[in-house]
Formats: C-alpha cells, sequence, structure tokens
C-alpha cells in the first residue's frame, strides 16, 4: 500500500463509484482527454469510456444544467468546475434549479459539483474562491470541505452516493502537499455528511474550523500549547450542511470559549452563522466572545504580499486566540 | 408516417381542452381565487398540441409556462393543472410553487421553473442520459422568443449537437418577451437561423398551423430519432393575452392582434376539418360536452381538495437516503426505488391523469389518414 496525496484520493473516489455504480459520471472541462486541469480525472476516460467522463464545451450553465436533467432521471453526475470560481456562471442552474427540485415536484436529483477551491497559490481574484456562504445559505444542497487525504475520499464517496445535489469543495492547496499524503484503507469506506471531527481535543477553548484552516489551526494549537499553556480543541467541520450542530454546542459548552476560522471572507460568511447560533444556543456557557478569523471583506488579491495580508494564516489566529484566551 | 398516426380529431379536441381549461383558469383568476399569476398559452395551441401528439411512450418533454397543450397532450391531469392554480395542498408541489411547474419523470413530463431557457440545458442532461443507457426514446424542449436571449439557450443548443442528443427544440415565437417585442429582442427575422450556427438543422413555420405544425415537427422527430442529433424548429404564433392576466398588454398595436386572431389556430383547424368532413356539427357537440364536463370536474376537485398545512412548509428540503431508478428501464416503478413514488406523499406523482382524455369514441374509421 503507498500512501496518496488529497488530489489521487478525489481520483481513487471519482474511479472506484464509477466501477460500483453504473449510473454515475463525470462531466466537465477537459476532464477527459486531457485528465483535468489538475490531473484529478487522470486516467479516467481510458478506463470508463467518452460516454463517462465527457469533456464538455466552456458552459458552465450546461455542465450543472445537463448534471441536473440527468440526476432527475436517476443518473448521479459528477460535474467538475475547473476552477470553482467558475461556478457563478452556473449559478441558477444550482440555486433555482437543483437546490428547490425534490422540495417542489418530490424528484430526487442526486448530484455533486466538485472543483478545486480556495487560495494561497498565487491565483489572483478569478481563480481563489472560497464559495460556500453562498450555497451554505441556499436550502436543499449539502456542502462538504474535506481538508485530510482520507476525508477527500470518504467524503466524495458518500457525496457521490447522496440523493441531493452535493457542493464538494476539495482546496487546491492540499492537492499536492506532501505532509498530507495517507495511506488510505483498501476496502470501501465513506465519511457521512454530516458529521463534523475533532481533529486536536482540548479543554481551554473551541477552534471551529474546515478545509485548509484546519492545518494552520492545529499550527496554532501547538504553539499555544508550547508557548502559552493552553488546551486547545480543533473542530474540523467538514460538513458545512448539514452541519453538525451536535458536536459543535458539545465541545463549546465544555471549553466555554470558541474561535471561529475561515479563509473565506468575514461578513457574511460561515462564521456568521456559527457566531449567531451559538449565541442563540450557549449564551450562558460562554467565557469570552465569539470570535472569529477571516479574510477580510475584499476581493481575493494577486500579488504575494496582498495576499499574505489577506489569507489567514497561524499567526493570525494564534493573536486572535491570545486575545480570546484572556478573558 | 406520424403524421397518418396522427388523429386529427384528438388533436382538435385536446387544442379545445387547452383553451377552454385557460379560460376557466382566468376566471377563476378574475374573481380572485387563483391566488397568484396565471400565464396562459392562448394562440399557441397548434403548436403546443401539434409538437407534442407526435411523441410515443417514454419520450420527454420539457414544457415551460404556456405549454399547457403539451402537458394535456402527454397526458397531464387537469385536476392537478387546477389544483396547482388554486394553490392546494394535494397538487403536485403540494402548493409550494404555482403554474405550470410540474412534472412526472415516469411518464416523461419535467417541471420547469421561471427562469426561462434554464430548462434547457436540463433537457441535454435528459437526453444525455438517453444516449447513454441506450434509451431509443427523445426529449422536446420548447421555449419561447425571450428565452432564445439567454446564455443557457446557447449552451443548451451548442452542447446538444456537440453531443447528436436526441433533442427536437421548439420555439414558440409568440412576438413578445412581456412587453418587449421581438425587434428589440433579436435582429434576425429567422429565429431557426440559430440553428444553423449550432450545426444543426432548423425551420421556421407559421405556428398557428396544426397541419404545418405536425409535418414539420414529424420531420424533425424523425431525424432525431435516426441518431442525427438536434433540430430546431421555430413555431411563429402570437400571444393574445398579456403576459399574465395581470398585463393588459396595451403595448401591442390593435391592429396586429386583430390580424391575429383572425390566425386563430383553432379556427382554422375547425374551418379545415368542417370542410373535409372530418368534424361534424355532432361530434363538435359531443367534443364540446366533453371539454365542458372534465373542465368542471377538475375545478369541483381543486376547489374540494384541502388546503396545505403551514406546518409543513419545511419539510422535505432533502430527499431520503436509498436506492434511485433510472427513469425509463424495466422496473423503474418498484417501490424500493427513492424516485419510484413521490416520497413526500408516499404515493404516486399525480400529475397525470389515470385515464388519458381521449375522444377515440368520436373519431370514424380512417379519419386520421391524410
Amino acid at each position: 500500500m503507498t500512501a496518496v496525496t488529497y488530489l489521487e484520493a478525489i481520483g481513487q473516489a471519482i474511479r472506484e463509484e464509477m466501477r460500483r455504480d453504473e449510473a454515475v459520471f463525470l462531466l466537465g472541462e477537459d476532464v477527459g482527454t486531457y485528465g483535468g486541469a489538475f490531473k484529478v480525472s487522470a486516467g479516467l476516460m481510458e478506463e470508463f469510456g467518452s460516454e463517462r467522463v465527457i469533456d464538455t464545451p466552456m458552459a458552465e450553465a450546461a455542465i450543472i444544467g445537463s448534471a441536473v436533467g440527468a440526476a432527475i432521471m436517476g443518473m448521479r453526475p459528477i460535474a467538475e468546475m475547473q476552477f470553482i470560481d467558475f461556478i457563478t456562471c452556473g449559478f441558477d442552474q444550482i440555486v433555482n434549479m437543483a437546490s428547490k427540485f425534490y422540495w417542489r415536484s418530490g424528484i430526487p436529483a442526486p448530484m455533486v459539483i466538485r472543483g478545486p477551491s480556495g487560495g494561497g497559490v498565487k491565483g489572483g481574484p478569478f481563480h481563489s474562491a472560497s464559495p460556500e456562504a453562498w450555497f451554505f445559505h441556499v436550502p436543499g444542497i449539502k456542502v462538504v470541505v474535506p481538508s485530510t487525504t482520507y476525508d477527500a475520499k470518504g467524503l466524495l464517496k458518500a457525496a457521490i452516493r447522496d440523493n441531493n445535489p452535493v457542493l464538494y469543495l476539495e482546496h487546491k492547496l492540499l492537492y499536492r502537499l506532501p505532509e498530507l499524503r495517507e495511506e488510505l484503507p483498501e476496502e470501501d469506506y465513506t465519511v457521512p455528511l454530516g458529521k463534523a471531527i475533532t481533529r486536536r481535543a482540548g479543554e481551554d477553548m473551541t477552534i471551529l474550523t474546515y478545509g485548509a484552516m484546519v492545518h494552520q489551526c492545529l499550527k496554532a494549537a501547538q504553539t499555544l500549547e508550547q508557548e502559552d499553556d493552553l488546551d486547545v480543541e480543533v473542530v474540523d467541520l467538514r460538513s458545512l450542511m448539514p452541519l453538525d450542530r451536535e458536536a459543535i454546542l458539545e465541545s463549546v459548552k465544555r471549553t466555554n470559549k470558541v474561535l471561529i476560522v475561515h479563509e473565506d471572507t468575514l461578513t457574511g460568511g460561515i462564521g456568521a452563522e456559527l457566531a449567531a447560533m451559538l449565541a442563540e444556543d450557549l449564551f450562558e456557557y460562554l467565557d469570552g466572545p465569539i470570535t472569529r478569523v477571516a479574510a477580510p471583506d475584499a476581493p481575493f488579491p494577486y500579488a504575494p504580499p496582498l495576499e499574505e495580508a489577506y489569507l489567514p494564516n497561524a499567526e493570525k489566529i494564534l493573536a486572535a486566540a491570545r486575545k480570546l484566551a484572556a478573558y | 408516417m406520424q403524421l397518418e398516426r396522427a388523429n386529427l380529431l384528438q388533436i382538435y379536441y385536446l387544442m379545445r381542452l387547452t383553451r377552454v381549461v385557460e379560460d376557466r383558469t382566468r376566471t377563476l383568476f378574475l374573481q380572485g381565487r387563483v391566488v397568484g399569476g396565471v400565464y396562459t398559452g392562448q394562440g399557441h395551441e397548434a403548436t403546443t398540441v401539434g409538437a407534442a401528439i407526435l411523441l410515443r411512450d417514454g419520450d420527454f418533454i420539457v414544457p415551460q409556462h404556456r405549454d399547457l397543450g403539451m402537458h394535456l397532450t402527454r397526458g397531464g391531469s387537469p385536476r392537478a393543472v387546477m389544483c396547482q392554480w388554486l394553490a392546494r395542498g394535494n397538487a403536485p408541489t403540494l402548493g409550494r410553487d404555482g403554474t405550470l411547474h410540474i412534472g412526472d419523470m415516469h411518464h416523461g413530463i419535467v417541471p420547469s421553473i421561471s427562469m426561462l431557457g434554464e430548462s434547457l440545458p436540463l433537457a441535454c442532461g435528459i437526453a444525455l442520459t438517453m444516449k447513454m443507457r441506450k434509451h431509443d426514446t427523445i426529449v422536446m424542449a420548447p421555449c419561447g422568443d425571450g428565452a432564445t436571449n439567454t446564455g443557457p439557450f446557447h449552451e443548451a443548443l451548442n452542447f446538444a449537437s456537440v453531443q447528436k442528443l436526441p433533442i427536437v427544440f421548439i420555439i414558440e415565437n409568440n412576438g413578445y418577451a412581456y412587453s418587449t417585442p421581438t425587434y428589440k429582442q433579436f435582429a434576425i427575422e429567422n429565429l431557426s437561423n440559430r440553428a444553423k450556427a449550432y450545426g444543426m438543422p432548423g425551420e421556421s413555420i407559421d405556428g398557428n398551423d396544426v397541419l404545418q405544425v405536425l409535418e414539420s415537427v414529424g420531420r424533425a422527430i424523425e431525424h432525431v430519432r435516426s441518431g442525427n442529433g438536434p433540430t430546431l424548429v421555430e413555431c411563429k404564433t402570437f400571444r393574445v393575452r398579456g403576459h399574465s392576466e395581470a398585463d393588459k398588454a396595451d403595448y401591442v398595436p390593435p391592429e396586429l392582434r386583430e390580424e391575429w386572431l383572425k390566425k386563430d389556430p383553432i379556427k382554422r383547424f375547425e374551418a379545415y376539418l368542417t370542410q373535409e368532413n372530418i368534424l361534424t356539427e355532432a361530434i363538435q357537440g359531443e367534443i364540446e360536452a366533453k371539454v365542458k364536463s372534465i373542465v368542471e370536474d377538475a375545478v369541483r376537485f381543486a376547489e374540494q381538495s384541502p388546503a396545505p398545512d403551514g406546518a409543513t412548509v419545511a419539510d422535505y428540503v432533502f430527499a431520503p437516503d436509498g436506492p434511485i431508478a433510472i427513469i425509463g428501464e424495466p422496473g423503474a416503478d418498484d417501490p424500493r426505488y427513492v424516485n419510484a413514488l413521490d416520497r413526500r406523499t408516499g404515493k404516486p406523482y399525480n400529475t397525470v391523469a389515470e385515464e388519458p382524455s381521449t375522444v377515440s369514441q368520436f373519431t370514424p374509421e380512417e379519419v386520421g389518414k391524410r
């Protein structure tokens, strides 16, 4: 058994699901012959043919809309956005078509929309998006964000098997990160949607986070232990919709302090909803202000010093955690 | 030939049924009994009925808001339609959506949304499934002149052509997108030119002449069924009413409306059928009586149906787990499949009438041949 990358785990999940279930197919720009802009789907067309690994025109409404049409026929399409930023070109198909289909007609639309999200790769304003909050707000769409290689595979398999539209946001910075290489189980496994995981147990503070920020939070937590003697819990949400309320509330009830960290911009982000939920449900348990670390309310920048200033990182998390710990 | 198979009296009956259901819906609206807006396809009947009657079992329609004629022709239930307009709890959408946004995948009717043009990529996905799964069925995807200006229209036509998908695109060009006349929408005379740009056959025809619709759409269907990829037929017609019943449409020059009213598709077909001795006074009387009784029954049924329960509004946002059938394949209605029944109610999807509405008892032998 060899250790695989986060990117290879995604490819494995697609391959294994396509072998397991003939209803599963992949469509998107350059996913076939070329194997995808990041090579996630390398080799899939050779194995499954061009009818199940479909190179499409550059047309996101057609890609996502065709996926919806196939899904209501009972297929399980995986629609790839070459960069998740381009999902906006097919926005209507997600927020008006797919999301409301079951609720208004009783017809399920089992489909996955996936693509590389997130920054840190000098992608600039149009290749670095973290679009989760747009879709998190829309009833009828599930949203998952894997942070590890194990989860990348298990969450994608669960998403493909789910009977609803699922937005699967893979982080391009994690694709080939050597430290994320992992030996995965030989046997089939899934990571259920709606279940958070505690990456690091602690008693003094809870950090709620997801995606690439999980790793920045773990770094910060380590420093807080070494330098501040603080025992910080890091909860990786993994699934934003459905949200694991139980796990979140359990942790914060125990630690009484909560820091929320995400790469997406601050206002109206996932953190805003988490903060509201905690304020409503755990008002009497909190020993300090619910604190958020997120990107500033500005578009994603290109130049390295701007990107560095923009993205949350271990240092910024550390500063916010220390301020919160002082309460 | 498909045209010979089409039963002309059945077509006439369905056109009348469509017109009368809509007339009745308008009355209900004026009486304040329809809670939302009412959109009709008055004047479109030759196109909607004439095109859809050529389809077979297993084929799909992806109808839009003025396509009641397609719904009824494909077996859509007038009771379900009335329950939709009156926002009843047993409407196909359980009162969650209005208008003709209803469908039943097992009977080849896809529910639409209000964003016109967005259903066309969906039609591609349905046709793509047919192609991948080697079904020998086709999709009929209509849209209006307004929708031809949207991105999804062009993306769908292009993708369908590249993938050689079995779709007949029908453009119902009725002269106006709400108040905007065609000359402010596009700078070409015939919307079938759009087909040329995507490498598929296209034709522009008189959409108020049902015989012409049968012939041209029949030809288009034959092309698609033979595996040659999509086709497009522009049916030129006229929107006799306003965009909705709240719209007086005073922006339409009266002489233009007059001119089109003279070309009313039902009157024209009636004249033809009478002249050919197919439609006699007696048959017409029977058809009218049948139409009236169906419409009365639908309205009565809807009015006696319960309103939805407010407590259910946030139910069924997500579909439950379980196996999903591929529609159109054997056993797809096996109740073990999540999509075999409407899981919200535990009953079959109720958009389609239990007994298809026909006038076969009035049909003299050989009357459909031409």
